[in-house]
């Protein structure tokens, strides 16, 4: 897999639903091959925002989109852009893992098969490839026909995310996406992004402070639909420029 | 104190009524299984299940129901098919494509409107359609007419299965990539596959026992169905025939005829359960 300078550029965006203003303003970059950390208190906007950028946001009636989200010189929210191909190049793991109603393989082969790869030696390969990637084909290899809902929550998740590897995308999304998990489950995830961050570029939503410490390169944080402040981890976490910023990594609210 | 004593006789009272209410319907409906097989077994026989009518049948002359089992068969089978083919897609719309609009609404009232509808309506309409067209009655007319009487049905059940598919599992689907066919096709409709299995059956069953809607579309004869545009015979149909005779006989049959409409309804209802189950192996909890 090759190097992508995929890094997302987040222009002036405004999300509305109906009359509420979820999301005002937010310019920022996120850089690439990195793992970048939305942190905030619940309905700060992060899922939100996690969901303008796959264009899933589409999908909530309501919701007024404004602003402009670049992801390799592609204009996401550009009406006329192909939103099939812009959720390709996005992963996207959610909170609770949702597999597919199929078998194990075909809940990996899912992704590849409707973006044109047929039966045969190399969707064997890619998928198991990609249960490799995310260290479950070990567990899975003598089941692939069993039912993938069949598997333990942690299991399940880590098939979602190979699941989400598998349509080669060039950017992974996460909301909370340890926190229906159990803390070794979870673990395995978050070893699974650091791993991954090298060939993709990584953004995941979290309430855990900790686990944002822990995994993230660069940090943005989000409050009442604004960002307050973002910047490398370290410098955000150790020497925090806003107030506000302060307040939330030392517990004041949450 | 006094006031524990009210909530104990409240509850009490409540609790009867609602046992009250589950013993009169469960009643009704053994004493009625009961009535079908005490009159109707007695008269059941091979020649019955495979002969049609022989000359004399209704004054108690040999001959069997063959014509009406064979037409009710054909009928029911026919309609659900054609209300499967258009309930499903006007289903998908509903559920996947068409989001939340006041048409959309008034659409779904319109199915509810067209579900309590009478049956003998849809079968005055489907006659008229029928003298318009200068079609006589046949199977053909007959299964029209039925697959209006079950099309609500079948969209409305389809559609309350589809809706309980997570909103999380679509969203994933189409985060990778998937359109909304992809979506519709492969994903929303294979986790609904035992729900949708039920709603057939419940569409079957409904179209099986109606008499109103293929009195007149389908017509009535004692001759095997051999071509979709000719007459057909139909169990509900045939149990009204024989039981307006003044024979005991023949009335007898008539519960024999009832008895075999209850039968293919359960064999049919114990199949599409087989079948739920195995299609619910990779349905997501």
């Amino acid at each position: 897999m090759t190097q992508h300078q995929a890094h997302i550029c987040v222009r002036e965006l405004n999300v509305c639903y109906g009359a509420l203003q979820v999301l005002k303003g937010i310019s920022v970059d996120i850089p690439a091959n990195q793992i970048t950390a939305i942190i905030g208190p619940s309905g700060c906007g992060k899922t939100t925002f996690l969901k303008c950028i796959n264009r899933l946001i589409d999908l909530v009636d309501e919701a007024r989109v404004s602003g402009e989200i670049t992801v390799n010189g592609i204009q996401v929210l550009d009406p006329l852009v192909d939103v099939t191909e812009v959720r390709q190049k996005m992963g996207l793991l959610s909170q609770r893992p949702y597999p597919l109603p199929m078998s194990i393989y075909e809940n990996v082969a899912f992704g590849p098969r409707i973006h044109g790869l047929r039966d045969g030696w190399n969707l064997d390969q890619t998928v198991e490839h990609y249960l490799r990637v995310v260290g479950l084909w070990d567990e899975v290899q003598d089941r692939l026909d069993g039912a993938a809902s069949k598997l333990s929550m942690g299991q399940q998740q880590r098939l979602c995310l190979a699941r989400g590897l598998a349509v080669e995308p060039e950017v992974l999304l996460g909301d909370e996406p340890t926190s229906a998990l159990d803390p070794i489950s979870a673990l395995r995830i978050e070893r699974c992004f650091q791993e991954l961050k090298q060939n993709y570029t990584v953004v995941i939503v979290t309430h855990i402070l900790r686990q944002a410490q822990r995994l993230a390169d660069y940090v943005v944080f989000l409050y009442m639909g604004e960002i307050v402040e973002h910047g490398p981890a370290r410098e955000l976490f150790e020497h925090p420029k806003e107030p506000r910023t302060r307040a939330y990594i030392n517990g004041e609210f949450s | 104190m006094r006031r524990s004593l009210l909530w104990k006789i409240e509850e009490a009272v409540m609790k009867g009524l609602m046992i009250g209410a589950l013993v009169l319907v469960l009643g009704c409906l053994l004493l009625i299984l009961g009535t079908v097989l005490w009159r109707g077994l007695p008269a059941v026989n091979l020649t019955m299940l495979i002969q049609a009518p022989q000359g004399g049948f209704y004054t108690g002359a040999e001959g069997g129901i063959l014509n009406a089992i064979l037409g009710s068969l054909y009928l029911a089978v026919g309609a659900t098919l054609a209300a499967f083919l258009l309930g499903l897609p006007i289903a998908l719309h509903l559920q996947v494509y068409a989001g939340r609009s006041r048409l959309v609404e008034a659409v779904r009232l319109s199915l509810d409107v067209l579900w309590g509808i009478p049956s003998i309506v849809y079968g005055a309409f489907g006659f008229s359609l029928m003298l318009f067209l200068g079609m006589r009655a046949s199977l053909l007319g007959g299964i029209i007419a039925l697959s209006l009487v079950e099309l609500p049905i079948m969209c409305r059940a389809i559609e309350e299965v589809l809706k309980m598919v997570p909103f999380e599992l679509t969203e994933s689907a189409y985060t990778l990539g998937a359109t909304r066919w992809e979506v519709a096709w492969k994903v929303v409709v294979r986790q609904g596959l035992p729900g949708i299995t039920s709603a057939i059956l419940l569409a079957f069953g409904r179209g099986i026992g109606d008499a109103a809607s293929v009195l007149f579309t389908a017509g009535y004869t004692d001759n095997l169905p051999t071509s979709l545009l000719r007459p057909a015979a139909s169990l509900p149909l045939a149990i009204f025939f024989q039981l307006g005779t003044p024979f005991p006989a023949v009335q007898q049959r008539a519960y024999a005829s009832a008895l075999v409409l209850t039968a293919i309804v359960l064999v049919i209802s114990v199949l599409s359960r087989l079948a739920s189950e195995r299609l619910s192996r990779y349905v997501v909890k």
